[in-house]
């Protein structure tokens, strides 16, 4: 009797199918729907790209970082400074805030992970800090008050122009529909990513490190470089949506870009109530912090108490959060990572499967 | 001269962070548990101290006298009704419960006492000093240190002198063993944090008397705090008084070159001392 390793079920095809539908939707959408509305999904999506990335730090990876607004914060100043310093489009200097990012995580990682669980959630926390007040003595860009993107540079993005005369837009509300796509577009991007990486070798080695770092070692796991891995790819996605979120924005501070409440409080609470160490979790969170940012946006500070109140009975009575709570009760997984032993008749006449087991890739 | 001022006046400043640090020094030593509300609690007993002098028009010590036992009940029953529940190996859970009590602590303050700042007024001995000869300080500094050395000896005798120290320090190297002895850990773990919110309630005397607060300023108190602990070393009171030292002293070093670096060298100060020690200067407990 042969065996092979699958991850692929009937539920995760057809939510694949879903999931493809739903992004072709989402790109003709601005042909229909009202400007507000665009500027709202692109608050969700940047927000659940961010999410998915904490996830994959925290959920996946077991690195709890509180400092992931430095990454954000350094990713816009980067594009800031294309922009401003050496006259480059807005869309075209956002891989800047990712490789700003990237550059910014291999010293923070190099302090980081010597510290251990809450050390480095400190210590990740401290050097956003010392970023954020470098960054404020950065006098060419505005300071501790910061800067606006010239008119030169957002009165011509590239593809405005196409944009304005396809849907009949004004410039403005073509800027946030190019903007939205890039959402769209780096949000599917990444879930698709973290959700090839997971299903792959990398994805298995940093379940085992999660789950056991010791015994991972003992079969081969090189445990820090995995981590190192992880940490400085979500920088680099960090990076590119931290430079998005401002080229929409197209207004910065020191403050606002390395917010800590902004960028990785909102961030936590999406990914803890959704669920914690899973795909499902941030997107299901997004979608409840959005419901409870509309409904409760008039009380002001009472409504960051609730989620802050609802973050803690989460840990306290559903620690998977609420998408753990649904899929323990109906078996549900959108996105199949569990490697499942199949066996196959060897009379059959069925080849063995070329991919799928751990050792064999 | 000027710079031995400095000094001076960083080797005082520290003794507030040391303050700060000593109730979260206590309750990680004693249960690895990272209290991420610190800051805010320590801004909720200030609030709590002013209240009292306001409405009762007491003095600041004695409102503070009134204020520890309530905050002892408050962190006892935090502990026992909400943190015990989720302590345990995965240090994610307690992290992202006392995160979610950081958020809903500000705002909830935000709502009753409103973002204005406020003092905890102190009458004359806000601005007396007294000449040491080569310089001169404020008496609330020096009184704020003399409290931090105060509460560090008081806590060690706490530790090392009585029956519920004994009973800190077992369950601190192994909870599992100090059970089999009679000792039922999460009770220790409830009185722990009850004591670490005296020492808040102290420190949150000071830091009100000192300077203007309102409820958003809790989180960086709180990174001074910690900078503090992991510069002293995990379980190593003095060592975290040392801690708070180094960073008072950076801060005032660094805001005499320029004011806009005050924060800023104390965060590098902390950084290099990791990247030098990365267990800190005084560890007694291994983790």
């Amino acid at each position: 009797m042969a065996y092979r390793v699958v991850t692929r079920t009937r539920t995760g095809s057809i939510a694949g199918v879903a999931a493809i539908v739903l992004i072709i939707v989402g790109f003709v959408l601005p042909a229909v729907a009202p400007r507000d509305m665009i500027q709202d999904l692109f608050t969700i999506l940047t927000l659940l790209t961010l999410a998915q990335l904490w996830n994959l730090l925290a959920g996946y990876g077991g690195l709890v970082s509180v400092g992931q607004q430095a990454f954000v914060g350094i990713g816009a100043y980067a594009m800031f400074a294309g922009v401003i310093l050496w006259g480059m489009d807005p869309v075209l200097a956002i891989p800047l805030g990712g490789l700003a990012a990237l550059v910014l995580a291999v010293p923070t990682a190099f302090f980081a992970f010597r510290l251990q669980g809450a050390y480095f959630a400190i210590g990740t926390w401290v050097i956003a800090e010392v970023t954020r007040l470098l960054v404020a003595q950065w006098k060419a860009l505005g300071g501790g008050t910061g800067t606006s993107l010239p008119r030169e540079a957002t009165s011509d993005i590239i593809g405005v122009e196409a944009i304005r005369s396809l849907f009949g837009v004004r410039e403005a509300a073509a800027r946030d529909i190019l903007a939205y796509w890039l959402a769209l577009t780096l949000a599917a991007l990444t879930i698709a990513a973290i959700y090839w990486l997971l299903r792959n070798r990398l994805g298995l080695a940093l379940a085992a490190v999660r789950d056991n770092t010791e015994a991972a070692k003992s079969v081969g796991v090189d445990a820090r470089r995995i981590k190192w891995a992880v940490f400085l790819i979500a920088a680099f996605v960090t990076g590119l949506t931290g430079a998005l979120i401002y080229v929409q924005t197209a207004r910065i501070s020191p403050d606002a870009a390395f917010s800590v409440t902004d960028w990785t409080a909102y961030v936590i609470f999406i990914v803890v109530i959704g669920g914690i160490g899973r795909l499902e979790g941030p997107i299901l969170g997004v979608i409840v912090f959005y419901v409870l940012q509309s409904t409760l946006a008039d009380y002001g500070a009472w409504y960051l108490l609730t989620l802050g109140l609802i973050a803690i009975a989460v840990m306290l009575f559903a620690p998977r959060g609420l998408w753990g709570l649904m899929s323990e009760r109906t078996g549900l997984h959108l996105f199949p990572v569990q490697r499942r032993l199949l066996a196959i008749d060897p009379m059959s006449g069925q080849q063995p499967p070329k991919r799928g087991g751990p050792d064999d890739q | 001269m000027i710079w031995v001022d400095t000094i001076v006046q960083g080797i005082l400043l520290g003794g507030l962070y040391a303050l700060f640090a000593a109730g979260l020094s206590l309750v990680f030593g004693i249960m690895r548990l990272v209290n991420l509300a610190h800051g805010d609690l320590i801004i909720f007993a200030a609030f709590a101290i002013l209240l009292i002098t306001s409405t009762f028009g007491l003095n600041p010590f004695v409102a503070a006298l009134i204020a520890a036992p309530v905050m002892f009940v408050l962190g006892w029953a935090l502990q026992r009704f909400v943190l015990n529940r989720v302590l345990g190996k995965d240090i994610l859970p307690p992290l992202l419960v006392t995160f979610g009590l950081s958020v809903a602590l500000q705002n909830g303050m935000l709502e009753a006492f409103s973002a204005d700042s406020q003092r905890i007024p102190a009458g004359p001995l806000e601005s007396a000093s007294v000449d040491l000869g080569i310089v001169t300080v404020g008496w609330m500094p020096l009184l704020t240190f003399a409290t931090a050395i105060a509460v560090i000896i008081g806590l060690n005798q706490i530790f090392y002198r009585t029956a519920l120290g004994r009973a800190f320090r077992a369950t601190s190297d192994d909870p599992v063993t100090a059970s089999l002895m009679g000792i039922a850990p999460k009770g220790i773990f409830a009185i722990a944090t009850g004591l670490a919110m005296v020492v808040v309630t102290i420190a949150a005397l000071y830091l009100g008397m000192r300077a203007n607060f309102d409820p958003s300023i809790g989180p960086a108190r709180l990174i001074y705090a910690f900078e503090a602990v992991i510069i002293g070393g995990l379980g190593s009171l003095w060592g975290t008084l040392a801690g708070g030292i180094i960073i008072g002293v950076a801060q005032t070093l660094g805001a005499a070159i320029n004011p806009e670096w005050q924060i800023l060298a104390g965060h590098i100060a902390f950084l290099v001392v990791l990247l030098v020690r990365p267990r800190g200067l005084f560890p007694r407990a291994v983790d």
